[in-house]
């Protein structure tokens, strides 16, 4: 292997093999290791939910066979970095056994916040982001659970209400802000996802904060008590308050951290032939005006290992994200949304159209700067096409020809109800405009897709 | 789960309790009227003569009876064979028939209430259970506990399942002397219908077309909300039990050749075999129409179709194995093997039958044009292998025996024919995709697990890739399933159906540098 240019990658999630991956498609020369102790072989943390919920055993969260990593020479390292060494470019495991690199990425990704609540190391209190997490949750939920308590009103304490919920165990879910993921959603949404979360008998408790995690004299937790003094008896707590950089290893070495490790654009720290991307990333500048300089999500861990994968192949290339675009499902309903749609906007610069279906389950928002040209998108229990979207944003369609097209952005599963029909109405009610409805097709009124 | 359905599922156990212990009622004797009546003309006097010994005996079990019976016919035909007296071998096998003339049980006495007691309670049961599924909960998703279940999941209820599957289906395709009482108990059905009694395969069918049926409106509880799937079960269950079940016996009513018009060669292997020709031929205006329009379905139908709609058409909507594979396998989907390896296979072994097929048939054809000249009785071994090894082995005993071991689509997916022609014309000259939605892939994986073909959704739709593959049967659950809204069954233009370069949308830093 000497002679060899040797990358190494610390973190074996979305960002770290998304750019080995591509690293050896661009090279197909350099050495490439990937360094994790969570699990040697990648999955996809978002589907931890569905092996606690039986949709899935944890092989079928593997994107890839076991042989691809052999078959593509990506080399797996299923240790725990306890240090690095940056001036002899060398990680050292805590088995004690070391790695040499020539250049090094750092793809660490996040852990769950934890704010000093007292009582937050007890027994039966934890977060969800790992594998590890979820097994502890699995043996911390086999039995004996009257009640949980999840607190942290995001995407989640949403799922893990939704996991306890599965194991029909009561869920307490305690929400600091007046509305669910309300500094995402505006409020009209994030509304309408609350009545989903009691439609499905989780306890939701809007504007309630966590005081202090109670234990037993065994170190388990027993209760919690919120800040306006009501005790809730319970035998788990989710933490779920957002997630941070899961830097902690690094700390108090040369290498220049703030929330997360500090990259410019090109992703590269302060220390030379050392980079960082996805979660544990922090940006020197918001990558573009809607975007923050820690990008937490699925989508951008990949986008960064694609792109830090050209410049490690000698092709140097700065981050350029496109659009916006997301999506989660909260319980049933699927969400998406594309563009800019903040949680709240200035309504002298900003125009909102907004529709929601009768069922409470079906929404969409459209939002519009005053020259009606198209801002962003958020639809709420049926399906639209980002190739649309992202032409519209890009070509800067106006508002009234985004839903005039609107049929041609639909991609909900053939004869479903064609609510595009019930949003052109609304939108020619709310704003006018000069385009004619879609008709329904001679099929959908043959079955009776009714909207 | 409710108290109704647990009652159901007591009800279908005890249906499928009685169900399983009728075969076993009864006595059986022989005497020289029933072998005349159930004989044909040459063997009469043979028979007559061999089972001689048995006449006057009452057995008190089929096992008794069919082995005294297998002995004495065993021994005379063995002794032609060790004379090479080929011509004077009795072929035929008649213990069926003998069977159910000498049987004499309370179930031939009193169909109805033993029809009720197995048959009927199962029904009952499975729809006590089903119809109140799901039922306070809203639309959605409903996989939870799948892999938490020993059914579902290969446990210990799944390998009885798949045993009990496997064990009725060889008694049923070659030991049917051991269900004279249940073929009996369905007889009244049948003579209702078609004005004849039953055989075995009148009884596979009425329980078939039930348990589609049953399972069809699990469906429909499973996919409240998802009018594709909806739609979709509803029409397998409309094709079943017209087409397949209540059409082909009233034609034979109304004394016209037996024939289910959406069966298609090569699934439907037997059509162009010498004696449905003659049937076709010698039925008049229907025999011709049908001759006609099953070689339309082959040649026009077929791509024509397919091409409009990919082989979704038949395979989800119209097509028997299919249709049992979409409501009673729907449970066992996820059991398929997604691997590349068995995609590897996969390839090979059903193209591999649908040659077998077009050869045999082509034999046949041949054969029967020259006369009976080309190859003489040749064709029959062929057949009766084919009949054997594909139509029984394959389709039947691992097809269905194994949806608890490797899923609900074995066959379609390892080795039906008609499977692999539809499937060419879906991979080359089609309108029908899966389109993946940009770049919102989560890579988690619901797609390609709950895919019942085996095909790693997910492989695609992660890239940023549309799915063509000759395999899927479009039953659109990859769709329903993902968290995400990425996936979507599509019939479009050609043109960028197949993009083997994808580029994932959102990252405009690498597509500035391609």
């Amino acid at each position: 292997m000497s002679g060899k240019r040797h990358v190494v990658i610390i973190g074996n999630g979305i960002s770290g093999v998304t750019c080995a991956r591509n690293l050896r498609k661009l090279d197909d020369k350099v050495r490439i290791t990937l360094v994790s102790g969570e699990s040697k072989y990648f999955f996809s943390r978002t589907a931890l939910m569905y092996i606690y919920m039986g949709h899935m055993k944890f092989e079928h969260t593997q994107p890839y066979e076991n042989w691809f990593w052999e078959k593509n020479r990506l080399e797996l390292k299923e240790e725990w970095v306890s240090e690095i060494d940056y001036s002899s470019k060398h990680l050292i495991f805590q088995s004690g056994e070391n790695l040499p690199y020539d250049d090094l990425v750092i793809a660490v990704g996040s852990k769950p916040n934890k704010f000093g609540w007292p009582g937050q190391e007890l027994k039966g209190v934890q977060g969800l982001y790992s594998k590890q997490d979820l097994e502890l949750m699995e043996s911390s939920t086999q039995s004996g659970v009257s009640r949980a308590v999840i607190v942290g009103g995001g995407l989640i304490g949403i799922e893990m209400a939704e996991m306890l919920a599965y194991k029909k165990i009561p869920v307490t879910f305690l929400v600091r802000e007046s509305g669910f993921w309300d500094n995402i959603l505006p409020k009209a949404e994030s509304e309408m996802i609350g009545k989903h979360i009691l439609e499905h008998h989780i306890d939701l408790r809007l504007e309630s904060e966590l005081d202090e995690i109670l234990g037993d004299e065994s170190g388990r937790v027993k209760g919690i008590r919120t800040k306006s003094g009501e005790e809730i008896p319970c035998q788990f707590v989710g933490l779920t308050a957002g997630v941070s950089p899961n830097i902690d290893f690094l700390k108090g070495s040369e290498l220049a951290l703030n929330r997360g490790v500090k990259v410019n654009l090109n992703f590269q720290t302060n220390i030379p032939n050392v980079y960082s991307i996805g979660d544990c990333a922090e940006f020197d500048q918001a990558p573009a005006a809607d975007r923050k300089p820690i990008e937490q999500v699925w989508y951008t861990g990949r986008m960064h290992g694609e792109t830090l994968a050209h410049t490690l192949a000698g092709r140097p290339i700065a981050y350029k994200p496109g659009h916006w675009f997301n999506s989660a499902k909260f319980l049933d309903i699927e969400y998406q949304t594309y563009g800019t749609v903040p949680a709240s906007w200035d309504s002298s610069k900003i125009d909102s159209f907004y529709w929601e279906h009768s069922s409470g389950k079906i929404a969409f928002r459209m939002l519009m700067d005053k020259s009606g040209m198209l801002v962003g998108i958020n639809n709420f229990g049926f399906r639209l096409r980002h190739e649309f979207f992202d032409r519209a944003l890009t070509d800067k369609w106006s508002g009234a020809k985004v839903i005039a097209k609107l049929e041609k952005a639909n991609f909900d599963p053939e004869f479903s109800a064609p609510f595009y029909i019930e949003i052109q109405k609304e939108f020619k009610k709310q704003f006018g405009g000069d385009f004619s409805v879609s008709k329904p097709s001679f099929i959908q009124k043959l079955f009776g897709a009714n909207v | 789960m409710k108290l109704i359905q647990k009652l159901g599922l007591l009800l279908f156990l005890i249906g499928l309790g009685s169900f399983i212990l009728i075969p076993f009622l009864g006595s059986y004797s022989l005497d020289k009227e029933l072998i005349l009546a159930n004989t044909k003309e040459i063997h009469q006097e043979k028979l007559v003569e061999v089972l001689e010994p048995m006449y006057g005996e009452a057995f008190s079990s089929n096992f008794a009876f069919l082995s005294t019976f297998n002995g004495y016919f065993d021994s005379y035909n063995d002794k032609l064979k060790a004379n090479s007296q080929w011509d004077d071998v009795i072929w035929d096998d008649y213990s069926f028939a003998f069977a159910l003339a000498g049987l004499e049980s309370p179930v031939k006495e009193n169909p109805w209430l033993f029809l009720f007691l197995s048959i009927g309670l199962a029904v009952i049961g499975g729809l006590l259970y089903n119809l109140p599924k799901h039922q306070d909960e809203p639309e959605g998703i409903k996989n939870n506990g799948t892999f938490h279940s020993s059914l579902k999941n290969r446990g210990i209820v799944g390998m009885l399942t798949g045993s009990f599957l496997i064990t009725f289906y060889i008694v049923l395709y070659w030991f049917p002397a051991y269900l004279v009482n249940l073929v009996s108990m369905v007889s009244p059905i049948s003579e209702m219908l078609s004005g004849n009694p039953a055989s075995q395969w009148f009884l596979y069918g009425l329980i078939y077309t039930l348990a589609i049926i049953v399972m069809g409106i699990r469906m429909f509880r499973k996919y409240r909300g998802n009018k594709y799937q909806q739609l979709r079960t509803a029409s397998v269950m409309f094709f079943q039990t017209a087409f397949a079940f209540l059409i082909p016996e009233i034609l034979v009513l109304l004394n016209q050749p037996y024939f289910d018009f959406k069966n298609i060669w090569p699934l439907d292997y037997d059509f162009f075999y010498d004696y449905q020709i003659s049937t076709f031929l010698s039925s008049g205006g229907v025999g011709m129409f049908m001759l006609i329009w099953g070689i339309l379905l082959i040649i026009v139908g077929v791509p024509t179709f397919t091409y409009f709609f990919g082989k979704r058409w038949y395979c989800s909507w119209v097509c028997g194995c299919g249709g049992l594979a979409e409501t009673v396998g729907d449970p066992f989907r996820q059991l398929s093997d997604k691997s590349v390896k068995a995609w590897k296979y996969e390839r090979y072994i059903i193209h591999g039958v649908l040659v077998l097929a077009v050869v045999m048939t082509t034999v046949t054809i041949a054969n029967y044009f020259s006369g009976f000249s080309f190859l003489g009785n040749a064709t029959n071994q062929l057949h009766s292998f084919y009949g054997f090894a594909i139509g029984s082995a394959f389709a039947g005993v691992v097809g269905t025996g194994f949806y608890p071991f490797m899923g609900n689509r074995v066959w379609c997916r390892f080795g039906c024919p008609l499977a692999a022609y539809l499937g060419i014309v879906q991979r080359f000259k089609s309108r029908f995709r899966i389109t993946t939605n940009g770049g919102q892939c989560i890579s988690c994986g619901n797609c390609s697990t709950y895919c019942e073909m085996g095909i790693d959704v997910r492989a695609y739709a992660q890239k940023g890739q549309n799915i063509v593959r000759s395999s899927c049967v479009g039953c659109g659950v990859c769709s329903a399933v993902c968290p995400r809204g990425v996936l979507k069954l599509e019939n479009g233009n050609e043109e960028n159906r197949i993009n083997d370069f994808p580029i994932l949308i959102g990252n405009n830093s690498v597509k500035l540098n391609v």
